[in-house]
């Protein structure tokens, strides 16, 4: 790619690593619109852009972290929520947002993501599921559908694929939705509304992987994928999670799905020790009282 | 610079060497500890549970020593002084985060009261074969710092200056404490908060615009910017630049694993504490660490008993090793011994460091008990014939 053309004002050059780019990821992989609908929705939150951070695991969404201006950390395979974790206790005025892959979330990360969902840590998990290992060269997920094709299942996918929004919904987050990539308008003000919202919130963005998902299971270009995706998913807001689960090209179900208020981390430690302790308890003020 | 008096329990106590740690680490400023439960260093966190929304912090038990391992470096990013404590099989799962810290050159501090290993071994029993794990157990190659206490007093004391050197260094730093330490309960005396001595973060005084967060100051340790304060950072595991920025060169990993390595190594002269006692003269020198130490002791007052020349170096600080030392000593004396509660770990080092000059004897143990001093004044003999 020509860094020149790229030099008149990118729309959102302002928030983007311009010094990075070209980025690594595929043409018409859905990364790039997740990032895009990302970068709006951050312009619309009435939040000062210097409190909010950036996390990412490993794989090509844990690429995510290193290409927005923001402070960001590109941490390690499936860990990106407990560091978060640590960020957000440690500095409760910082808006964290993790952003990572479906392999680094539910699979080696899925006992992260269950737990923080259960303590109801305040920050936003970015899920974006493209149904493969593709950093890696197309290996079976726990999200890969019944039948698909991954090059550590050559005679198709067995096993029964997680359903993101049922996990989360089970757990206790208090946002969930879910859209494709090309459902730009809705994507973007689902990750408004994750944001602004106080808990633990996940937006799961169905992507198309052009390079080894599409092109192993003969499913056209990233962009035939993209749009099949888009054309063929079915909004039903509020849809029961346990009705949610992704079958090979077949229509799914996208939407919010849960909108719920329950006391954060920090509001129950707050209460809890305000209880147990009286005027004892020293409130925690977070870093920059040590300052 | 005095530390935040709010943590600082000043006066006497007799304490176990799980609570003075803690106690440690409340007074050098630590207010963020993320844990799993594991024995026996479990008293640790249950002590910092309890005394943290006393003094303005934040305590939480995470799903397992992976999550642990990080929270506490976010938490150090975030600007809060942080830790995580566990044992053997909790230490091997921290591994992946020992190294991301080395990486990311975040401080905080990794406490492991060793027990009995391989595997689950023995949960409840004294070991100090974690050591060569503490130095080596992460993947690539990177340089940190470890300590060894041998008393709950040290548990307080070097809990401090674990803290002082993750913030002087930017490393994690393992606390290398064992069953024995851990459980021992002694007086401890914890000093006014005007008297200890805290190591200030080195934060950068460059505007955003002109700061690089892995430009290196003079002395190799690179100053830090917190998280949230305008200057939209980037960190990475990867191979990086001064930028922070990935770049997957030979060059670009020679510069910054170069670096890592040299900024303990250059610095070592400055990190290094150990004790001496009668080595010069000495025939034989015994060195140890944490409580074989204290075994020891009595082995070489043993043999000083029967008229030899018995030297005693303990050390407090067992990585970065102190090379330069031992190669002092080598010249002068006729042997050393070690003893430690393995079968053949810092001993490895003595060696190639004694290079032949001197002869190097272990007293191996298993773990489970302390030596016997005997096991110990046996090997003195045969190292001096």
């Amino acid at each position: 790619m020509n860094k020149e053309r790229l030099k008149p004002e990118h729309p959102m050059e302002a928030l983007l690593r311009m010094d990075r780019m070209p980025h690594i990821w595929c043409p018409t992989c859905g990364i790039g619109t997740a990032v895009s609908c990302f970068i709006t929705a951050l312009e619309k939150i009435d939040y000062p852009l210097d409190k909010v951070v950036v996390v990412s695991g490993i794989g090509c969404t844990g690429r995510v972290a290193g290409y927005v201006k923001l402070d960001s950390f590109h941490t390690t395979h499936g860990r990106p929520i407990p560091f978060a974790t640590g960020l957000k206790l440690g500095n409760p005025e910082l808006k964290v947002v993790v952003f990572s892959g479906d392999g680094d979330i539910v699979a080696i990360g899925g006992n992260h993501f269950i737990h923080a969902a259960r303590r109801n840590i305040d920050i936003t998990v970015i899920c974006v599921n493209n149904f493969n290992y593709a950093m890696t060269g197309g290996q079976v997920a726990p999200t890969t559908p019944l039948t698909a094709l991954a090059t550590t299942s050559p005679y198709g996918c067995f096993e029964t694929p997680f359903s993101i929004p049922y996990l989360a919904d089970s757990c206790g987050a208090v946002y969930v939705a879910r859209w494709t990539a090309l459902h730009i308008r809705r994507l973007t003000k689902s990750m408004v509304e994750a944001l602004n919202k106080p808990g633990f919130s996940v937006v799961e963005v169905i992507c198309p992987c052009s390079t080894l998902y599409a092109r192993r299971n003969k499913l056209g270009t990233g962009l035939d994928l993209m749009k099949f995706y888009h054309e063929s998913s079915v909004i039903k807001h509020g849809a029961d999670t346990r009705e949610l689960d992704i079958e090979f090209q077949k229509p799914m179900v996208v939407g919010k799905f849960v909108d719920r208020e329950r006391p954060t981390f920090l509001e129950s430690w707050n209460a809890q020790m305000k209880k147990a302790l009286g005027e004892k308890f020293q409130p925690y003020g977070g870093s920059n009282e040590h300052d | 610079m005095k530390v935040d008096p709010k943590g600082v329990l000043t006066g006497s106590y007799f304490l176990d060497g799980d609570h003075a740690c803690c106690e440690g680490a409340l007074a050098a400023g630590c207010r963020f500890a993320a844990g799993y439960p594991i024995t026996p260093s479990t008293e640790v966190v249950e002590r910092f549970a309890e005394r943290i929304p006393l003094v303005g912090g934040i305590f939480i038990q995470m799903e397992d020593e992976l999550a642990s391992s990080i929270a506490i470096l976010g938490a150090s990013w975030a600007g809060l002084k942080s830790m995580t404590v566990t044992s053997g099989p909790g230490f091997s799962l921290m591994m992946e985060h020992i190294g991301l810290g080395a990486m990311l050159e975040t401080p905080c501090v990794f406490v492991n009261v060793q027990r009995g290993g391989p595997s689950t071994g023995l949960p409840t029993l004294p070991g100090q074969a974690d050591m060569m794990q503490a130095r080596w157990g992460s993947h690539g190659d990177y340089e940190l710092i470890s300590l060894c206490p041998n008393s709950p007093q040290e548990c307080f004391d070097f809990m401090i200056d674990a803290f002082n050197l993750s913030e002087r260094y930017r490393v994690p730093v393992m606390f290398m404490m064992d069953e024995c330490v851990g459980h021992m309960t002694e007086k401890v005396v914890i000093p006014p908060a005007d008297q200890i001595e805290v190591v200030p973060r080195r934060y950068t005084t460059l505007p955003p615009e002109e700061y690089l967060p892995f430009k290196p100051d003079p002395d190799l340790v690179p100053p830090m910017v917190k998280v949230g304060d305008g200057y939209r950072f980037h960190v990475t595991g990867l191979t990086h630049d001064e930028r922070g920025y990935p770049v997957m060169s030979a060059e670009c990993q020679e510069t910054l694993v170069h670096r890592l390595i040299d900024k303990i190594r250059r610095n070592a002269r400055d990190i290094w504490i150990y004790e001496e006692d009668q080595v010069d003269g000495a025939e034989v020198v015994v060195i140890s660490y944490g409580i074989t130490h204290r075994v020891a002791l009595r082995a070489v007052q043993m043999a000083r008993e029967k008229g030899l020349k018995v030297g005693m170096m303990r050390l407090i600080v067992v990585w970065p090793f102190p090379e330069e030392r031992i190669r002092q000593l080598a010249d002068k004396v006729k042997a050393f011994v070690m003893p430690e509660m393995n079968y053949g770990q810092v001993v490895l080092e003595l060696e190639r460091c004694v290079a032949g000059k001197a002869k190097v004897l272990l007293a191996p143990h298993g773990g489970g008990t302390v030596h016997k001093p005997e096991q110990i004044y046996e090997r003195i003999m045969e190292a001096a014939k």
